[in-house]
């Protein structure tokens, strides 16, 4: 297959933010998650797992609450008081609106879905009708004297519990009064704390609350008498987060050690009908606070300061054992945050509010496979470029001659010219962008760094050409009428004639740059996409979908090629559809056409088409080289998936030329490093 | 009992050999598929449920093939050789034999030998073997001779023994065989001479054998028309010398001594083999079934069309040339019993199964092949059989069983209840087990005098009790004082209240020792460990107690005494063990693994009396030693209790009696020592608290040195 030189590329600083809320809807079988710098995600988890929205965080508004109602709207509250919508299909804010109750520390919406309520930091809870294209502002309950951290609606939807500070307060929806206080016991192991914290609370439809609070109790009270009927000991610590099943058999609670833990509702004996609640299962899949957690039917999903996005199936509700019922870490994102300037030599990072340049080294010296080789000259950091404002970058991108860079965020395009001079760079903003250029969700340069090709939310696309210093709109595709679902992947052909663009469930358009109009669209498939590239010379569109399956389409015959009908007749191999990262990224050979490289985050893969398809029964992955030189044994094996596993997890894999390779990983240790430590625990003595 | 299927004609069209048949039939790496090999130029590939042929290959005019083709399990191709040195390997896709991967090797290949789990083996007609693998990566490697000149290689066989393959072939030369073992992993031949007995002018016809733990059973067929058997170890005492190996008569005259050529068998399972040859009063050639355990002939089948002397067998079926057709003829067995043998088992025929038709019909059973649909339909029935067994009859068969328990005797609810286990579980089984304890602990309530105890302990170890299943039950056995059913009932049961554990505790603690040398208790956990334990103590006790000790009879009640009465014995003595084996059992596994709950625990442990707690703690202070000895703190024996579980029962009984044990002078010498070894633990932890940072710096620095740095540039290259 052949020899690179690869460089691994160890110094990309990105560190996800924590997450702090996680909402499940089971009518779409979608999980959203928002993260502690307010960014909000979203995944489908019929997809495999995979996270087809994003929206984009801002550093003032730190996201408290997050609920989705009325179906598929979703609904965050942050400290900043205010309620947003989110708009899914264009992937942007739908509006935002202060509650005026200062800082909002919780948010459900009724079982009905209709009505939204907010617990605010000066006590009041305050309920908002959801009219079809915005909320409406309805009424205020009874006061509370300190801040509502949690709130949770009866099924019937007559009453709602919320957690306060030491208490938690039950109210009539109707006539918006408290009927009891329930008061939390303070002591914590034989000590009294400052205080207690209602963390979470949970509302059962027999009348039940459970709550759960800073002194490690999950407690169960009876809300028609008020008074406490169980009393679990959980944790040493807060037990920060709850989430109950829809069928109200089983919950799930989150600690600040990290633990999670399942608790059951299960009969007594074998006859009666009395049932309990009973602690079955705890998980330790975290090393850092859970603050927040949700029940799907068939799993447990939590996430918390450590980053990870832990969803674990349950066994007992899982109808098939096949790989969909393992357990699935998601910790980085499942879009690209590198881009490459392959002639310069240049990679760009994408931070949350800064982008950093680095130039890579150089070496002289050759070796034989496993060589770390001598640096002739090491990688440079070129340029730290921090944003103006403070919403977070969405998406950037540099200029294959590497003289341009843009990027964007959630109102603003920035387009900035790059002067190198020996080692001297200037820097030179292009100003005066026009007014539709305000947001982009992706961005790319074409292959010789003369086209900048936009996808701006509301689906359009722009073309714009580039001159020194200055820029030319050439033209804008508008997306077919009645469609407002938002580009989020772009691919442009190196001979700068072809363009795709996919959204998140139609198919993918491809656009003739030089007739300026729609020349066909892929079929759509039932699972998004998570890369698209165009081959160079056949201009092959290669297409990636998050159930692992790879198409390959020609776009002048408008049709899949036929080495993609072949493998989809043959099937992919059951370990290649078994791996649990999409593939984010796929570049090709310069000088063989044959070879598409792609990558997801624990492999880099080189498919040689001109090779026989893998078997079930063949080997797909084979770390170590022929110990047989002979040619029948090589004859035998080989295979058109080249494998290899040595860089991980990887962020970002690509060519630069023929014989070299760039490699941007991110080791999950220095992660960690960067994270505050944990809640210790003692390991020795008592 | 084994019995033969209705067969079938799997070519419809002769196979264009001559008289001699096919060369082989030999197994594919699908079930029910078979490769054909003729004896001229063609491979076919059978689907034997289907008698349809999947694909066919054939070597170029002018070539003929010599060796059967066979498929490589690793890899799912099909591998042959024809002219005798020229290998072809080639797959389901290749159309053409001649454009095959070829390998033209230097010798004369005997056969190809492919079973599952390993590599093909080539055995050349000189006797040297070869590894598949080994042979195409250097065809043309030079092969030795191993056996002598006029020796010809008269059949031979590949097999696994412990998932090693064994090659065996034999050899004959002037009317004397040869037998050669070769095993593959060690590379070691062994050779044999077969000798023949008193029968010494007889020819072998045909071979067969078996393998079982350390024998290879090699069976011959000789022309006398008796079956002989001889035994070969697998592993040869000594394998450089040659060794010779006696056969044995093992059936009579089961073909008729002058047959033609036309005789075969093989060995179908440990008791059954298949001969293929007209029996000695019949001229037609025939295919019986023997069983050589009772000798006795089992089924037979006519072939008036005659046969050509080759038998095989895979699986299920039985494969032969019958006139100049391949026929198939499915072969069941079950186990031999003597009632079965001698025919006085009554084994209805089944009434839902029916004869196969000779030829499948395809309008009727669209796509089923006859193998499949007999299957099919045969499962089909059992499932309805099951299905009506378990529904009414299990039902009927536990009210029936309740209706016992209430009136019968005990050895007849015994046996009853023996009946009631051995039919298949079914979903709701533990609350049919909970029904049937429940009314067997009823009646022993009603009834003093009745206690059934051998019904107790099987219900007890169906494994689907539980004590709030059965509360009575371990009530019952603590009123019979019945230590057995306590120890399994500690077990088995993963609720015991704690009080319960307590008293459990108090009886064995108090119970006499002639009493439990009576009982058959459970010591299997304690055995090897105890056996090491009186071993030690045999040699410590000598030491101190010169003559007229008996350490077998040693128990703590005189152990204790003993420890006051002389002091300077006592590092030595606090070694051995204060309890008996039997009463060592009791306590590690019953008690110590028992899940308790130290509130609920304690006030029941404050019931011990004082001399009870000094022996439980002695022995525990014991296990702790024991525990101690070795670098991984855990005890020998299966399942033994955790250096945890025996610190946690220390701290509870001084806990739950400190000022009863303060109080007790043979106490003090525990105490002091219990004491002591807190102290080092305290010490160890406080030391290990001070050194984790150490610790944590070490790890680090041992990460930094696999860290590479935050930039390198390596040298890739991908295979």
């Amino acid at each position: 297959m052949g020899e690179f030189k690869v460089h691994r590329v160890r110094f990309f600083n990105y560190v996800p933010s924590g997450i702090r809320c996680v909402a499940y809807n089971n009518q779409s079988n979608r999980l959203a998650v928002s993260r502690t710098d307010g960014a909000v995600e979203i995944y489908n988890l019929s997809a495999n797992y995979f996270q087809e929205k994003f929206f984009p965080g801002h550093e003032s508004r730190a996201t408290e609450a997050l609920c989705w109602a009325k179906g598929q709207r979703l609904f965050s509250a942050g400290l900043n008081g205010e309620i947003i919508e989110y708009d899914l299909q264009a992937l942007n804010v739908k509006y935002a609106m202060d509650a005026f109750g200062g800082p909002i520390w919780s948010m459900a919406a009724s079982p009905s879905g209709s009505q939204l309520l907010v617990g605010c930091e000066d006590g009041s809870v305050k309920l908002f009708q959801i009219t079809p294209d915005k909320i409406q502002f309805e009424r205020n309950f009874d006061r509370q004297k300190s801040r509502i951290l949690s709130l949770s609606w009866r099924p019937s939807g007559t009453h709602i519990a919320a957690g306060s500070i030491d208490y938690i307060c039950v109210f009539d929806v109707q006539s918006g009064s408290a009927i009891h206080k329930m008061l939390v016991d303070r002591q914590y192991m034989g000590v009294s704390k400052r205080k207690c914290i209602i963390w979470g609370v949970a509302f059962l439809s027999d009348g039940t609350v459970i709550s759960v609070d800073s002194a490690g109790k999950v407690q169960f009270w009876d809300s028609a008498t008020g008074t406490l009927v169980k009393n679990h000991l959980i944790a040493n610590a807060d037990v920060q987060s709850i989430a109950i099943s829809d069928q109200e058999d089983s919950f799930v609670v989150g600690t600040a050690e990290g633990t999670v833990f399942h608790f059951q509702l299960v009969s007594v004996t074998s006859s009666s009908s009395e049932k309990q609640w009973v602690r079955t299962k705890p998980f330790q899949h975290h090393t850092h606070d859970v603050r927040a957690v949700a029940h799907s039917p068939t799993a447990l999903i939590s996430g918390g300061t450590d980053t990870h996005l832990v969803i674990r199936p349950l066994m007992e509700k899982v109808e098939v054992k096949n790989y969909d019922a393992a357990l699935r870490k998601i910790t980085f994102p499942h879009r690209c945050l590198v881009s490459c300037a392959k002639k310069k030599q240049l990679l760009l990072f994408q931070f949350a509010h800064h982008l950093e340049l680095w130039r890579l080294g150089s070496t002289v010296a050759t070796g034989k496979h496993g060589d770390t080789l001598p640096l002739s000259k090491n990688a440079d950091h070129l340029l730290h470029l921090k944003t103006k404002g403070p919403e977070n970058i969405i998406c950037s991108c540099i200029s294959p001659c590497g003289s341009w860079i843009a990027y964007s965020t959630a109102s603003r395009f920035f387009l900035y010219r790059l002067n190198y001079d020996h080692d001297n760079i200037s820097l030179q903003r292009v100003s005066k962008m026009p007014a539709f250029l305000r947001s982009a969700l992706h961005i790319l340069f074409s292959e010789d760094s003369s086209k900048l090709f936009v996808a701006s939310n509301q689906g359009s696309l722009h073309i714009i050409r580039l001159l020194e210093g200055s820029f030319k709109h050439l033209h804008t595709f508008q997306p077919q009428s009645g469609t407002v679902e938002s580009m989020c992947l772009l691919a442009v052909s190196p001979d700068g004639n072809w363009l795709a663009a996919s959204g998140t469930s139609a198919g993918v358009h491809v656009y003739s740059v030089k007739h300026l109009k729609l020349h066909c669209t892929v079929p759509a498939y039932n699972f998004p996409v998570t890369a698209l590239a165009i081959a160079p010379k056949t201009n092959n569109l290669v297409i990636a979908h998050s159930d692992q399956q790879v198409f390959e389409y020609s776009i002048p015959h408008k049709q899949y090629t036929e080495w993609s009908r072949t493998i989809q007749k043959q099937g992919f191999h059951h370990l290649w559809l078994q791996r649990d990262t999409p593939i984010t990224h796929i570049s090709f050979h310069p000088k063989r056409p044959m070879h598409i490289l792609l990558h997801d985050a624990y492999m880099f893969c080189i498919i040689d088409k001109s090779l026989p398809l893998p078997n079930d029964k063949t080997l797909l992955y084979n770390p170590l080289p022929p110990t047989n030189e002979s040619d029948v044994i090589r004859r035998r094996t080989a295979h058109a998936f080249k494998i290899s596993k040595i860089y991980k997890p990887l962020l970002f894999m690509d060519l630069l030329d023929e014989r070299t390779l760039v490699a941007v990983e991110r080791p999950l240790d220095d992660i960690i490093a960067q994270l505050p430590p944990p809640i210790k625990k003692k390991k020795f003595g008592t | 009992m084994a019995a033969l299927e209705e067969g079938f004609t799997l070519t419809a069209v002769p196979l264009g050999s001559g008289p001699e048949g096919p060369l082989g039939v030999e197994q594919s790496d699908k079930t029910d598929q078979f490769l054909v090999t003729d004896s001229g130029r063609t491979v076919i590939l059978y689907k034997v449920s289907d008698q349809k042929p999947l694909g066919s290959w054939s070597v170029k005019q002018g070539q003929i093939i010599t060796c059967p083709a066979v498929c490589n399990f690793q890899t799912g191709e099909y591998i042959v050789v024809h002219d005798n040195k020229v290998l072809r390997v080639w797959n389901n896709e290749d159309v053409n034999l001649d454009k095959v991967f070829k390998a033209t090797l230097s010798a004369e290949v005997y056969r190809i030998h492919s079973i599952q789990g390993t590599e093909p083996l080539v055995l050349f007609k000189e006797g040297a073997v070869r590894g598949l693998e080994a042979l195409l990566a250097e065809p043309q490697q030079k092969i030795e001779t191993v056996i002598s000149d006029e020796e010809v290689i008269k059949w031979t066989k590949f097999f696994m023994v412990f998932r090693h393959p064994v090659l065996i072939f034999i050899t004959e030369k002037h009317g004397n065989y040869f037998a050669y073992v070769q095993k593959c992993s060690s590379r070691v031949l062994s050779k044999y001479a077969l000798l023949l007995g008193q029968e010494e002018e007889s020819v072998i016809q045909s071979f067969s054998m078996s393998v079982d733990r350390k024998f290879i059973s090699l069976m011959s067929l000789s022309s006398d028309g008796c079956v002989y058997e001889t035994l070969i170890p697998i592993h040869p005492s000594d394998p450089e010398k040659n060794q010779r190996v006696v056969r044995s008569l093992l059936l009579k005259s089961v073909v008729s001594g002058n047959a033609r050529s036309g005789v075969a068998f093989t060995v179908l399972d440990r008791d059954h083999i298949a001969v293929l040859g007209p029996p000695p009063s019949a001229s037609k050639d025939c295919l019986s079934i023997w069983n050589t355990k009772f000798q006795t002939l089992q089924t037979s089948r006519e072939l008036p069309q005659g046969t050509s002397g080759q038998l095989w067998y895979y699986g299920e079926n039985l494969f032969m040339l019958h006139g100049k057709f391949l026929t198939v003829i499915p072969y069941k067995s079950e186990v031999s019993s003597l009632a079965g043998a001698l025919g006085k088992l009554k084994h209805s025929q089944d009434p839902g199964t029916h004869a196969m038709p000779h030829f499948v019909n395809w309008e009727t059973s669209q796509g089923y092949g006859p193998g499949s649909q007999n299957s099919e339909q045969s499962k089909r029935i059992l499932r309805r059989r099951k299905s009506e067994v378990s529904a009414q009859p299990e039902v009927l068969a536990s009210t029936q069983l309740l209706a016992t328990i209430q009136k019968d005797s005990e050895k007849h609810i015994e046996v009853e209840l023996r009946k009631f286990l051995a039919i298949k579980r079914t979903a709701d089984f533990h609350t049919v087990i909970g029904d049937v304890i429940i009314g067997l602990l009823g009646r022993c309530k009603a009834e003093p005098s009745f206690y059934p105890r051998n019904s107790l302990m099987q219900l007890i170890q169906t494994h689907v009790l539980s004590y709030s299943l059965c509360p009575g039950l371990m009530e019952v056995a603590l009123e019979k004082t019945d230590v057995q059913i306590l120890q399994l009932c500690l077990q088995q049961f993963p609720d015991i209240p704690e009080s319960v554990t307590c008293t459990c505790l108090k009886i064995f603690l108090s119970i006499g020792d002639d009493s439990l040398q009576e009982t058959d208790i459970n010591v299997e956990s304690v055995s090897n460990y105890s056996d090491t334990l009186q071993d030690e103590k045999m040699e410590e006790q000598t030491e101190i107690f010169q003559n007229g000790f008996n350490p077998e009879d040693d128990n703590c009640e005189d152990c204790a005494p003993e420890l006051n009465e002389k002091p300077q014995a006592t590092t030595e003595e606090s070694t051995s063990c204060p309890v008996t084996p039997k009463r060592a059992a009791l306590f590690r596994n019953a008690i110590l693994h028992s899940a308790y709950s130290e509130t609920f625990l304690l006030p029941h442990l404050k019931d011990l009396p004082a001399q009870h707690i000094t022996l439980f703690l002695q022995y525990l202070y014991f296990l702790y030693l024991k525990c101690s000895e070795n670098a991984t703190m855990t005890l020998p024996g299966i399942n033994p209790p955790t250096l945890n579980q025996i610190m946690d029962w220390i701290c509870l009984l001084l806990d739950a009696n400190f000022t009863v044990v303060v109080m007790i002078p043979e106490a003090k010498r525990l105490l002091l020592s219990l004491y002591k070894f807190v102290k080092s633990q305290i010490s160890i932890c406080s030391e290990l608290n001070k050194i984790e940072v150490s610790f944590r710096e070490l790890q680090k620095l041992n990460q930094e040195k696999t860290n590479r740095g935050l930039y390198s540039i390596e040298v890739l290259e991908l295979f």
